[in-house]
């Protein structure tokens, strides 16, 4: 069947590879997109920690390439330094993690593991990935404005981003990754619920589809309130509304010119109501991967399947409800902040329970260590890191003296990039033989893991020492002008040459992940021996509609490793 | 092969995929258009004075588009009965009234926010203003969008009900659901941005 449209006319090379409706290309083309993101993103903070290792210093060897208003001899500006710190985030967050996690994965592993023949809207999908370009595009285009790009943080509060050259491009390359991920989101719902196999019910689901079912609810009900705030930042930047403009705000000595009596709270509200969810958006589809990847080289059944999925519905619904603990040092009053900090303790209990489970999983197994399995055994110490350290940030009494130093940046990022990519790298060398019909190299592997995971710590553990002293995020010297950070300066340089290892080591990772296309080992269709339905269809599937041979049918669970037997797995199709 | 449910729907979730999606999409321009709602709130809250709607806005004439709206709602199901019914000039009959109600509508509010300029009252006047136009805006920004669908179904998308009937019935409620929301928004823009 899957053939049958390929041997009545073959599709052009634009139709098939560029322009493409079929949910694996679709998800591939995701996939390179963000890690090239990430790349960029990681590159611009590499040009900022030598500013925070050096500062005033000339940046040898690429210093020269930027032009004197952005670098002047070869040094960094302080305007030039806040639109990369800007743009790092948001390119990490929005043209990075998520895309790599909700598009690549969402789109190439969901389908297949439900055993339908593509998404339930194939050309929804192709302008959700096309839209997501544009904003990337239009993100990025932003540098080369008279101006430069948005320089105020990836939040953009006001009223500093309502002033701020860049700002209008931000927002309105953000209105388009919001329609990207919308369309998405809402094509991953409907295929989840809609094109389930024949006997493949909720509670058969690999939970890896849970995962992705519930970030994308929360892509579909949290992502709306920022486009309301980003439309309304838009009317004061362009008609001149005060929607987040205070009374008397005054600007270089002058009053601003705006009418004022609107609040800059307002934004954070509206922003924080997306940002939260989408920390949860930053980490769920990470332990979807994870429980693929521990399940199938522990070669044991989850621990809990009923606790996980359960606790994950659970995270989606709290989600909603913790936002305003970003704004402890607003004037919300003790109310607010009472209740925000009561619901933020409750989200952290599913938070625990879905590590724990994958911890008691490992439990009394036989494990088989390959790269995929290192980076997932390293995600869950990680994670724990990143999940402790934010308790503290949980509680306004010890929020207070930690907020805005560098323990919240070590705080997210332990979550983020050992956390969440790392569980992202696992998926990558996870599904690379089902996506391109060869595995990945395991040395180089190897290669990639260990330096990444040693220079990972050193660049996020020391943060957390600058952070507790009191050394605050966004200095531009890296806090030389304060006495209080002169015990920890020294951290600064070796942040930055740990960060510059990290970069390094993501060589052998290019390498390999280009190489093994023409050179990797060629792999079984089932290459892991793995018991959920993508490892059914054929190594690299067909491209065009039509993953299976067969319209498969679900017998069991998804994961029923360990069984007696030659085979020590059962695959989710065998009756 | 074809996607499943595309026609027909799932016997285990009683939806066809069109019909989960339009829900999940309104889900998401609910989601939208209460992010503003929730900040017209905040910022009255936390203003000193606050216009009363009618001092400001016309009042009858918003009577007026609303009873248009309403009226459109009507006959964007009869023309979606129409075709249920297989009655193919019922469904092309109401749903040119349902575009041209909606045309009205927008002539209204285009005279509306002309005589607005016109009194000097502009986004920039007051954070009251702000917000009228910003909301007011997003909504006719919907009814645009429903209208492009509305005309597409009654011009060349019409087509399919010689090929796919089914399918195309499931498009016209999908693109009936749609103008209902519009319309929904509308009835909740009437009240608090007139009356309260």
């Amino acid at each position: 069947m899957a053939h049958d449209s390929h041997t009545h006319h073959e599709e052009s090379f634009w139709r098939k590879y560029i322009f493409s409706v079929d949910h694996k290309v679709i998800g591939i083309q995701y996939g390179v997109t963000s890690l090239f993101f990430l790349l960029v993103g990681f590159c611009m903070m590499m040009m900022m920690r030598w500013q925070l290792a050096y500062p005033g210093e000339p940046m040898p060897l690429i210093g020269g390439l930027f032009s004197e208003n952005l670098m002047p001899g070869g040094v960094m500006l302080p305007e030039f330094y806040n639109a990369l710190g800007a743009m790092h985030g948001t390119i990490m967050i929005f043209l990075g993690v998520v895309p790599l996690g909700v598009g690549a994965f969402g789109n190439f592993v969901v389908p297949l593991q439900v055993g339908a023949p593509d998404m339930a809207f194939p050309k929804l999908n192709m302008a959700s990935y096309w839209s997501y370009f544009a904003g990337a595009v239009i993100m990025m285009s932003s540098f080369f404005l008279p101006g430069g790009a948005a320089q105020s943080g990836w939040t953009s509060y006001p009223p500093l981003s309502v002033i701020n050259p860049g700002q209008t491009v931000w927002l309105v390359a953000m209105v388009f990754i919001i329609t990207s991920s919308l369309l998405g989101s809402v094509n991953t719902i409907v295929t989840a619920i809609q094109l389930r196999a024949k006997g493949l019910t909720f509670m058969r689901l690999p939970f890896m589809v849970w995962a992705q079912l519930v970030t994308a609810f929360l892509l579909v009900l949290a992502f709306p309130p920022l486009e309301a705030a980003a439309i309304l930042q838009l009317m004061d930047r362009l008609t001149g509304t005060s929607f987040f403009m205070p009374t008397g705000l005054v600007i270089g000595g002058q009053p601003a010119p705006y009418t004022g009596g609107g609040s800059p709270i307002l934004y954070q509200h509206l922003f924080w109501f997306l940002a939260h969810p989408e920390v949860y958006v930053l980490i769920l589809p990470g332990f979807g991967v994870i429980a693929e990847v521990i399940t199938n080289n522990v070669r044991k059944p989850l621990f809990s399947y009923k606790g996980i999925v359960s606790a994950t519905v659970f995270l989606g619904v709290m989600s909603m409800v913790v936002w305003a603990h970003h704004m402890f040092m607003t004037d919300m009053g003790t109310k607010m902040t009472s209740f925000f900090l009561v619901t933020t303790m409750i989200i952290s209990i599913p938070s625990v329970i879905l590590l724990t489970v994958m911890v008691f999983t490992l439990w009394g197994g036989s494990i088989r260590i390959n790269t995929p399995m290192l980076f997932a055994l390293a995600f869950l110490p990680m994670f724990g890191i990143g999940g402790v350290t934010g308790l503290p940030l949980g509680l306004a009494p010890t929020d207070i003296p930690l907020h805005d130093t560098y323990y919240v940046i070590a705080h997210f990022h332990y979550v983020v990039a050992p956390g969440s990519i790392f569980a992202l790298f696992a998926g990558v060398y996870y599904w690379y033989p089902k996506a391109t019909g060869r595995a990945m190299n395991e040395f180089l592997g190897k290669l990639h893991f260990w330096p990444t995971l040693i220079c990972m710590n050193g660049i996020f553990m020391p943060m957390f020492f600058q952070g507790l002293q009191g050394l605050n995020r966004r200095m531009y010297d890296g806090g030389v002008a304060y006495a209080h950070n002169a015990d920890i300066l020294y951290l600064n340089e070796v942040i930055s040459i740990f960060a510059w290892l990290l970069g390094l080591s993501q060589i052998p990772f290019i390498i390999n992940f280009f190489m093994s296309l023409k050179k990797g080992r060629v792999a079984q269709a089932n290459h892991w021996e793995s018991t959920t339905l993508e490892w059914v269809a054929a190594s690299s599937p067909p491209i065009g509609h039509g993953n299976f041979a067969q319209a498969p049918v679900v017998y069991r669970g998804a994961y029923e490793y360990g069984a007696p037997g030659a085979k020590d797995y059962v695959p989710q199709n065998q009756a | 092969m074809d996607i499943p449910y595309t026609v027909h729907a799932r016997p285990d979730t009683g939806l066809y995929n069109a019909k989960l999606g339009i829900w999940l999409f309104l889900a998401s321009e609910i989601m939208l258009f209460g992010g503003l709602f929730s900040s017209y709130i905040f910022l009255r809250m936390g203003a000193d004075v606050w216009p009363h709607g009618s001092s400001i806005l016309n009042v009858p004439i918003a009577t007026f588009n609303t009873v248009v709206l309403i009226s459109s709602s009507i006959t964007v199901v009869l023309a979606w009965a129409g075709l249920a019914m297989k009655n193919f000039n019922q469904f092309r009959k109401f749903m040119f009234l349902t575009i041209l109600l909606g045309f009205v509508f927008l002539g209204v509010k285009a005279y509306e926010y002309n005589q607005k300029f016109h009194h000097g009252l502009y986004p920039s006047t007051s954070v009251f203003m702000g917000i009228y136009f910003t909301m007011t805006g997003l909504h006719v920004l919907h009814i645009i969008g429903g209208l492009v669908v509305n005309l597409y179904f009654l011009g060349p998308g019409s087509k399919m009900w010689k090929s796919d009937p089914d399918r195309f019935l499931n498009r016209i409620e999908v693109a009936g659901l749609y103008w209902h929301f519009v319309d929904l928004v509308w009835i909740f823009l009437f009240p608090v941005l007139y009356l309260l």
